[in-house]
């Protein structure tokens, strides 16, 4: 027998993921076709793949340092430099993690005391707010809205500041929105975090999925590079989420006190997949490239079908979602997707599983093929034609 | 707009209009006419399909064939390839580098179809000095597309975050 008091307390407060529940309904059924995955659709680009046999084949599978191969954070930091305009030294600013999910972890264990506030956009991707809480932060929320374009604003940003505000987290492009944040909006809000001394984590893991514009990173803007840290990762721009690589970037000191978190609890990033990421981030240009013209394609043809059928939703810029209002059906963002599922077996995400913000809305992923999307549309029509009588 | 075009028509030739307006997020009209014109400066030089021969239990005979030849004096190897062009046989003709010059594929329906076309049609041809013929016995891969691949039901779970 378990009781409650045996439990870390932060822990027995953390809610499952609202994903998680709804994975459990929607597996549970058959003939599902599904526009709620948050992973790529390709399968890593060869080369890649043939990387990692080759570490295999060549026993190349013992530990690293703790940061990670040298020449993996060497490709990396001339990987920013060519893609982002943003320079990084490979030897102190760097740390290769498990994916970005680590980073999160370790960047919130390292700066963060008990009681004080991280602001964090809402709605955003589910790992926030649970990561913050377990680190003993408070989450701030700073809602995003439809007609902004789910950017942060810089007056709503400065009216959540406290004393006691440590860092805001920022996710451009955005999970679960497909917002992006041009240079002019950064340059909104960089006074502010300047003025307040607050961290800016900036998690870009969607940076090569921007469609029209180049990602901009805020680590350009020199004023406050020492107080921002980067999050990126392999998964989504090479298609490797299985791989479970991703890095930080920032500044020497905090690098030094994160890796003293990350040597404890991972040691080291896997080894194989390091090697393979070392092909990714020296050779794999032309393959973002084209992955990013195949999801700009897809954007482009759902949007159209989604207006289309009377989900009236502007373009989103980046990632690889569309964040559509559901909220004049009358139903929640739950009872629209339970409803959806139960009707016509297509999977999508609700809305408020990324915060409350998200209520009204639910989250479609175009990391599927034509034709699977084809079929999602026609069962999401057939869907709201019922609905409306 | 016309690259993407054709890359999307190289890898998909049953997208409909439509459906490529909508991903280049065009007007259907001006896809339309850039197709056409495409097709007019024989840009898009003509529309096939994939086909596992193999599996269609059909009589199908491949060679690749090599062939020596000397250029002539106005028209270099233009004039030569053209007359191989012209059979209809020949499915593929490439100048290349290398010990000879020509490079051919070959479409028959049995091994001595393809015998009878080398001996009667290609070896007699002006110019044409030798040829050598390599029969296919197996396609593993043919534009682009991997015969045989085992259906990639994906692996990915219904919802993830």
């Amino acid at each position: 027998m378990i009781f409650d008091e045996d439990i870390n307390r932060i822990i027995k407060d953390i809610k499952p993921s609202g994903i998680r529940k709804f994975f459990d309904i929607a597996t549970s059924r058959k003939g599902v076709v599904s526009l709620g995955v948050g992973e790529p659709d390709f399968i890593t680009p060869w080369h890649i793949r043939e990387a990692a046999i080759y570490a295999i084949e060549n026993g190349k599978t013992f530990y690293t340092a703790n940061k990670g191969l040298p020449k993996l954070r060497k490709a990396i930091c001339d990987y920013y430099q060519r893609r982002f305009n943003a320079s990084f030294d490979p030897d102190n600013e760097c740390i290769v993690t498990v994916g970005g999910s680590e980073a999160i972890d370790i960047i919130l264990r390292t700066i963060i005391n008990d009681g004080d506030e991280v602001i964090l956009p809402s709605p955003s991707y589910v790992a926030y707010d649970a990561i913050i809480k377990m680190a003993g932060g408070k989450v701030v929320s700073l809602p995003l809205c439809k007609e902004d374009e789910f950017k942060v604003k810089p007056e709503i940003l400065e009216s959540l500041i406290t004393p006691k505000t440590k860092a805001i987290i920022l996710n451009y492009p955005a999970n679960p929105t497909g917002g992006i944040m041009s240079h002019e909006d950064y340059e909104r809000i960089v006074p502010i975090l300047s003025k307040h001394r607050i961290y800016a984590i900036t998690d870009e893991i969607y940076a090569e999925l921007t469609y029209g514009r180049k990602h901009c990173t805020i680590a350009e803007f020199e004023e406050i590079k020492d107080h921002v840290i980067v999050i990126n990762g392999f998964s989504k721009a090479y298609s490797m989420t299985g791989y479970r690589i991703g890095y930080i970037l920032a500044p020497k000191e905090l690098i030094d006190m994160m890796n003293k978190v990350h040597q404890y609890c991972i040691m080291c990033a896997p080894t194989i997949s390091q090697f393979a990421a070392i092909e990714a981030a020296e050779n794999g240009d032309k393959d973002v490239e084209e992955m990013n013209i195949s999801f700009r394609q897809r954007r482009n043809y759902i949007v159209k079908e989604l207006n289309r059928i009377g989900l009236k939703t502007n373009l989103p810029e980046g990632a690889f979602y569309v964040f559509p209002y559901i909220g004049n059906t009358g139903l929640s963002s739950l009872e629209f997707c339970n409803q959806l599922l139960d009707a016509e077996n297509l999977a999508l995400v609700p809305g408020d599983a990324f915060g409350i913000e998200g209520e009204g809305y639910v989250r479609i992923s175009y990391a599927y093929s034509l034709d699977e999307i084809k079929e999602a549309i026609r069962r999401l029509e057939s869907f709201l034609a019922k609905l409306g009588k | 707009m016309n690259k993407e075009l054709l890359k999307l028509m190289e890898k998909n030739a049953k997208l409909s209009v439509c459906d490529l307006a909508a991903l280049l997020g065009k007007d259907e009209n001006e896809v339309s006419s850039a197709i056409t014109e495409l097709e007019e400066k024989n840009i898009i030089a003509g529309y096939h399909t994939v086909i596992n021969w193999d599996n269609a239990d059909a009589d199908v005979c491949k060679a690749v064939i090599t062939v020596h030849a000397t250029p002539e004096r106005d028209s270099g190897y233009d004039h030569i390839a053209s007359l191989i062009a012209n059979y209809p046989e020949v499915d593929s003709l490439y100048l290349i580098s290398g010990s000879t010059e020509f490079l051919l594929i070959i479409n028959g329906s049995t091994m001595k179809e393809v015998a009878n076309f080398v001996a009667h049609k290609l070896a007699p041809i002006d110019g044409v000095h030798s040829t050598e013929t390599m029969f296919i016995l197996k396609e593993y891969k043919l534009s682009g597309e991997i015969m045989n691949r085992k259906s990639s039901s994906t692996e990915r779970l219904i919802v993830t975050p």
